[in-house]
C-alpha cells in the first residue's frame, strides 16, 4: 500500500483514478440494469402495450375503430400483426396526411418507443408477423446479389421498376421507390403486404431469399452510374424525352444557324 | 376582253450583298481569327479526351449539378471528343460562311442526250465484244455459264426457310399437364396450398425434371400468377370457381394483348395490370378485362392439391395463353 501511496502526487495520479472510477461505475450499472430488465420483462411489456392502447385510442381509433375493427375508410387491424405497424408508423406512412390514393413516406409522427408500443398493442389483440430483429436482418452476410437480382425481376420488377426506382400503378396509386428504404421496412413490406402490395409468403420466398433481395436492392442503390446521368434510371421514357427535346433542340439551332447567311 | 395574259418576266437574281469581311479587310482578319478561336476550342477538347484518359483515374466521382454523381474519367472522355468534333465542323462552316467566296454562279443544265456519234460508238463497242467473245458460236460456254447464273439465283431462295418453321401447335400447348406441380419461380419448389396467406402471390412454372435446362420460350408460355384471395371474394361462374382451391387463384401470366408478362397486382383493388399497356385484369371476376386494350381474360389454370396438400395442375389449359394469332379460335 505504501508503494502505491508513495505515486499519489504523480501528475498522472488523478486522471488514472478517474478512468478507473468511471469503469467500475459504468461496470456495475450495465450489470445492475440487465438484472432488473430480464426480471420485469413481462411487467414492461403489459405496460408497454397499455401504453400503445392509449397511443392508438388518441391517434388511431377514430379511422382503425376502438377494436381494430377498422371502418368505411380504414382496413381492420386485426392480426396485421407488429410487423405491418412498425413499418406503417415507422416509415410516416400512418397516420394518414390526408385522404389520397395512397398513403406516402414521410417523417414518422410517433418516435421509435411509441412505434413499438403500438406494435405491441395491435400484436397483443391478434397475432401476426413479428418485427424482424437485426440478427434476421444480416443481409451482407445471409444474402447473394445474384440471386436477388433474379428474384427481384421475377417478383418486384414490375411494380417497383428494373432498377427499383418505383413505377406508377391504377388511379394515382404508385409502388414507391426502393431507393434509401432501411433493410427492416423492405423486409416488412414483403412479408404483411402493405397497401396495393401482396404478401410474398416465406416459403415461396424464404427468409434467405428475402435478404438476398434486399441485398440485391442495396447493391442497386450503391451502382455508380459510369453512363453519365442516370436520368431517373427509369430506362427509354426519360432517355426519349431528353433525347427529343434537348437533342432535337440543339440540331434544329445549329440547322437555323447553318442556313442563316453571314453578314 | 383581251385574251393577252402578260408573262410574268424573269426577276432574275437579287443584287449580290456583300458580307462585311469581303468589304472590310479588318473584318476578314476578325473572321479569321474566329475560325482560328473555334479550331483552337476543337484542340483543347481533344486535349481534354487525352488528358482524361491518361491522368484521370477510372473510379474518381463528381458530384456535378443537375447530372448527379458523375465519373469524371467518363465525362471528360465523352465531353471531350463532343467538343473537339463540334468545334471542327462550326470552325468549317464559319469559315465557309464569311471566307470563302459566296458570289452566286448559274451553272445552265446540259441536254442528257449523249451525241448521235457517241451513241454510235457505243453500239459498235457493244457489237465488237459480243462478236469477239464468240458466245454465238461456242455454245458449251453459253449453256454452262446460263446453268450458273440459274443455279445462283436459286440461292437466295434458301434464306427464305429462316421465315419457318411453322409454330405447328407450339402456340395451342404450354408444359401444364394433368398432375404437375406448382414450382416457385425461381427457385423450382412445391408450393402448398397453406404456405400462401391471404393476399399472397407467388410466380410460378411446372415442375419439369431438370430445372436448369428449362428454356426461356417455354417460360414463355408456362408463366402463372398464384393469387390467394378470402374464397368469399370470388364472384365466379361455378365452372371457373371449381378451378380454384381455398381461395387460389392461378392465371396465366402471359397477357392476352401483347404478350408481356401481367403481374402487377394490387392487393386492395384485386385488380392485375399489365405494364405495357394498362390492361386491367379484374381477379375476383376471373380475370375479366376492365380497363385497356386486352380483349380477353387471362386463361386460367385449373388448380388442385396432392394428398399432402401441395398445388397441382388438374389439367392443362384449356385454351392458349398469351396474345391472339392467325389461326387462334378467339371464342
Amino acid at each position: 500500500m505504501k508503494r502505491i501511496s508513495r505515486y499519489r502526487r504523480h501528475k498522472a495520479a488523478g486522471p488514472i483514478l478517474l478512468i478507473i472510477a468511471l469503469l467500475a461505475i459504468g461496470t456495475t450499472f450495465s450489470v445492475a440494469s440487465a438484472t432488473t430488465a430480464a426480471q420485469t420483462t413481462a411487467v414492461d411489456r403489459s405496460a408497454l402495450v397499455q401504453e400503445g392502447r392509449q397511443i392508438f385510442l388518441k391517434g388511431c381509433a377514430s379511422c382503425h375503430g376502438l377494436n381494430l375493427e377498422g371502418g368505411g375508410i380504414a382496413p381492420s387491424l386485426i392480426g396485421v400483426g407488429a410487423a405491418s405497424v412498425d413499418f406503417q408508423v415507422g416509415s410516416g406512412r400512418m397516420p394518414l396526411a390526408d385522404m389520397s390514393a395512397q398513403a406516402m413516406r414521410k417523417a414518422p409522427l410517433y418516435d421509435a418507443a411509441q412505434t413499438a408500443a403500438l406494435a405491441a398493442y395491435v400484436s397483443s389483440l391478434a397475432p401476426g408477423p413479428e418485427v424482424p430483429n437485426d440478427s434476421m436482418l444480416n443481409y451482407e452476410r445471409d444474402g447473394s446479389t445474384a440471386a436477388g437480382g433474379e428474384l427481384f425481376r421475377n417478383n418486384c420488377a414490375m411494380c417497383h421498376n428494373f432498377a427499383g426506382q418505383g413505377g406508377a400503378l391504377s388511379q394515382g396509386k404508385y409502388a414507391p421507390t426502393l431507393m434509401g428504404v432501411d433493410p427492416k421496412y423492405i423486409y416488412e413490406a414483403m412479408i404483411t403486404g402493405p397497401q396495393s402490395m401482396p404478401v410474398f409468403s416465406n416459403k415461396t420466398i424464404t427468409p434467405a431469399e428475402k435478404l438476398s433481395i434486399i441485398k440485391w436492392v442495396k447493391s442497386a442503390e450503391s451502382e455508380p452510374n459510369l453512363g453519365g446521368a442516370s436520368l431517373g434510371r427509369v430506362g427509354p421514357v426519360t432517355e426519349g424525352l431528353l433525347g427529343w427535346i434537348l437533342g432535337l433542340g440543339v440540331l434544329i439551332g445549329v440547322a437555323v444557324w447553318l442556313a442563316m447567311k453571314a453578314r | 376582253m383581251s385574251n393577252d395574259i402578260e408573262a410574268i418576266k424573269d426577276p432574275g437574281l437579287p443584287a449580290h450583298v456583300h458580307r462585311q469581311a469581303d468589304l472590310n479587310p479588318a473584318a476578314a482578319d476578325r473572321a479569321e481569327r474566329q475560325v482560328a478561336i473555334l479550331f483552337g476550342i476543337s484542340a483543347l477538347g481533344t486535349l481534354l479526351l487525352i488528358g482524361s484518359y491518361i491522368f484521370i483515374p477510372q473510379d474518381k466521382f463528381l458530384f456535378i449539378p443537375l447530372m448527379g454523381s458523375q465519373n469524371i474519367h467518363q465525362l471528360g472522355l465523352g465531353l471531350g471528343m463532343a467538343i473537339s468534333l463540334f468545334f471542327i465542323g462550326m470552325g468549317a462552316i464559319h469559315w465557309a460562311k464569311t471566307l470563302m467566296p459566296d458570289t452566286e454562279v448559274v451553272a445552265q443544265r446540259h441536254e442528257f442526250r449523249s451525241s448521235d456519234s457517241d451513241r454510235k460508238d457505243f453500239v459498235d463497242a457493244v457489237r465488237q465484244g459480243a462478236s469477239s467473245s464468240g458466245l454465238g458460236r461456242r455454245s458449251l460456254i453459253k449453256q454452262s455459264l446460263g446453268a450458273a447464273l440459274g443455279l445462283s439465283a436459286l440461292s437466295p431462295l434458301l434464306l427464305l426457310r429462316d421465315l419457318g418453321p411453322l409454330p405447328k401447335n407450339n402456340f395451342q400447348t404450354t408444359s401444364w399437364k394433368t398432375g404437375t406441380y406448382l414450382v416457385t419461380d425461381p427457385g423450382n419448389r412445391r408450393i402448398n396450398a397453406s404456405d400462401l396467406e391471404v393476399g399472397a402471390v407467388a410466380q410460378v412454372l411446372p415442375e419439369i425434371t431438370n430445372p436448369e435446362s428449362r428454356k426461356l420460350s417455354d417460360v414463355g408460355k408456362d408463366a402463372v400468377l398464384l393469387i390467394r384471395l378470402r374464397p368469399g371474394d370470388f364472384n365466379l361462374t361455378p365452372e371457373k370457381l371449381a378451378m380454384t382451391h381455398d381461395g387460389i387463384i392461378a392465371f396465366s401470366k402471359i397477357c392476352s394483348h401483347m404478350g408481356c408478362a401481367v403481374a402487377l397486382y394490387e392487393q386492395q383493388t384485386k385488380h392485375l395490370l399489365c405494364p405495357c399497356h394498362q390492361s386491367t385484369f379484374d381477379v375476383t371476376r376471373g380475370a375479366k378485362v376492365i380497363f385497356g386494350p386486352a380483349a380477353r381474360p387471362l386463361p386460367q389454370l385449373n388448380i388442385s392439391v396432392d394428398k399432402e396438400g401441395f398445388l397441382i395442375a388438374r389439367q392443362p389449359f384449356s385454351e392458349p395463353v398469351g396474345p391472339s394469332f392467325w389461326e387462334r379460335n378467339s371464342q
